[in-house]
C-alpha cells in the first residue's frame, strides 16, 4: 500500500490551547502540536493574505492598514472587524487604536489601523471615512476582502488545530485490492470509519 | 472579439489569483496532513474555483455584450 494511504494518528496535545495558540497567530496553534509543516503553511498564507490587504489598504500619507480598525460609532460600524479579529494578534493594533481615539488621544504608528475621524471633527493627519474611500480608490475594498478573507481561513486553521484534519474519502480500491477484500473476511487493519478523529489519508 | 483579452488584461481580477492560492492550499491543508496529498487537494480546488469564476466572468460577458 502506498505511502498516501496510510492512516496516521495525530497528537493533538491540548486541544484548547492549540486553538487559542492558532487563534492567536496563524499556525502557532500547529507548531505547538508539533505539526511544522501545517503550521509553517498556515502562517505563510494566512498572515501573507493579511499582511497584503493592510498594504492594499493604505498608503505613506493616509498610514497604512487603514482597512483593518474597529468602530462602533453611527454611521460606521465597522462589521468587516469580526472577519479579520480571526487572525488573532495581528489585529490588536487595531483594538489599541480604538482606545485611543475613544479617549480623544493620537493615534500612534502614523494612524496605523487607526479608525477614521468622524465626518465634521477633521483633524490634521486623521482621515475621514470618505477621504479613505476618496484616496484609496477600490483598493479600500480589496484591503478590507483580503483581510477579511484571512480572518476567515484562520477559522479553519483554529479548527483543524483543534479536532485535526477533516477525513477525506477513502480512495477507491483497484481490483486485485477487491479480490483480495473478498477473500478476507475481516476488514484491513488500516481501514476506519470515514469520521475517525485524528485519522487522515 | 478583442474585448475580452483587453477587459481580463485590464481588470482587477487578478487581484483574486492570491486569493484563490492562499483560500486552495487552507482549505486542503484542513483536508489531509501531510504535504503532497495538500498539494494535489489545493491544484484541485483551485482550479474548481478558477473554472468556477470563468464561467460566471464569460456568463457575465455575453449578458453585457446582449444588453449593449
Amino acid at each position: 500500500m502506498s505511502d498516501q494511504t496510510t492512516h496516521i494518528r495525530v497528537d493533538l496535545k491540548d486541544p484548547v490551547l492549540a486553538a487559542f495558540l492558532a487563534w492567536l497567530v496563524p499556525g502557532l496553534g500547529h507548531f505547538y502540536q508539533g505539526r511544522l509543516a501545517k503550521g509553517a503553511l498556515f502562517f505563510i498564507t494566512i498572515l501573507g493574505t493579511f499582511i497584503t490587504g493592510v498594504y492594499l489598504g493604505g498608503n505613506n500619507e493616509l498610514g497604512w492598514g487603514r482597512v483593518v480598525y474597529t468602530s462602533w460609532r453611527e454611521g460606521d460600524k465597522r462589521l468587516p472587524f469580526l472577519c479579520q479579529i480571526g487572525v488573532g494578534l495581528p489585529c490588536m493594533p487595531a483594538l489599541i487604536q480604538a482606545n485611543r481615539v475613544r479617549s480623544q488621544k493620537t493615534p500612534l504608528w502614523n494612524g496605523f489601523m487607526a479608525p477614521p475621524v468622524p465626518e465634521g471633527q477633521q483633524q490634521p493627519g486623521q482621515p475621514t471615512l470618505n477621504r479613505l474611500n476618496k484616496e484609496l480608490h477600490r483598493f479600500f475594498e480589496l484591503g478590507t476582502v483580503y483581510t477579511m478573507v484571512a480572518g476567515l481561513l484562520n477559522v479553519l486553521a483554529i479548527y483543524d488545530a483543534f479536532s485535526g484534519p477533516v477525513i477525506v474519502e477513502p480512495r477507491r480500491k483497484e481490483p486485485d485490492e477487491e479480490d483480495e477484500a473478498q477473500n478476507e473476511a475481516d476488514p484491513k487493519p488500516d481501514e476506519k470509519p470515514a469520521n475517525t478523529p485524528g485519522a487522515t489519508t | 472579439m478583442n474585448g475580452l483579452p483587453a477587459s481580463i488584461a485590464q481588470s482587477d481580477i487578478w487581484y483574486a489569483l492570491p486569493l484563490i492560492v492562499a483560500i486552495s492550499l487552507a482549505y486542503a491543508a484542513t483536508r489531509h496532513e501531510r504535504m503532497r496529498p495538500i498539494f494535489g487537494h489545493a491544484l484541485r480546488a483551485g482550479l474548481w474555483i478558477g473554472a468556477f469564476m470563468a464561467i460566471i466572468f464569460a456568463v457575465l460577458k455575453i449578458l453585457t455584450w446582449m444588453a449593449a
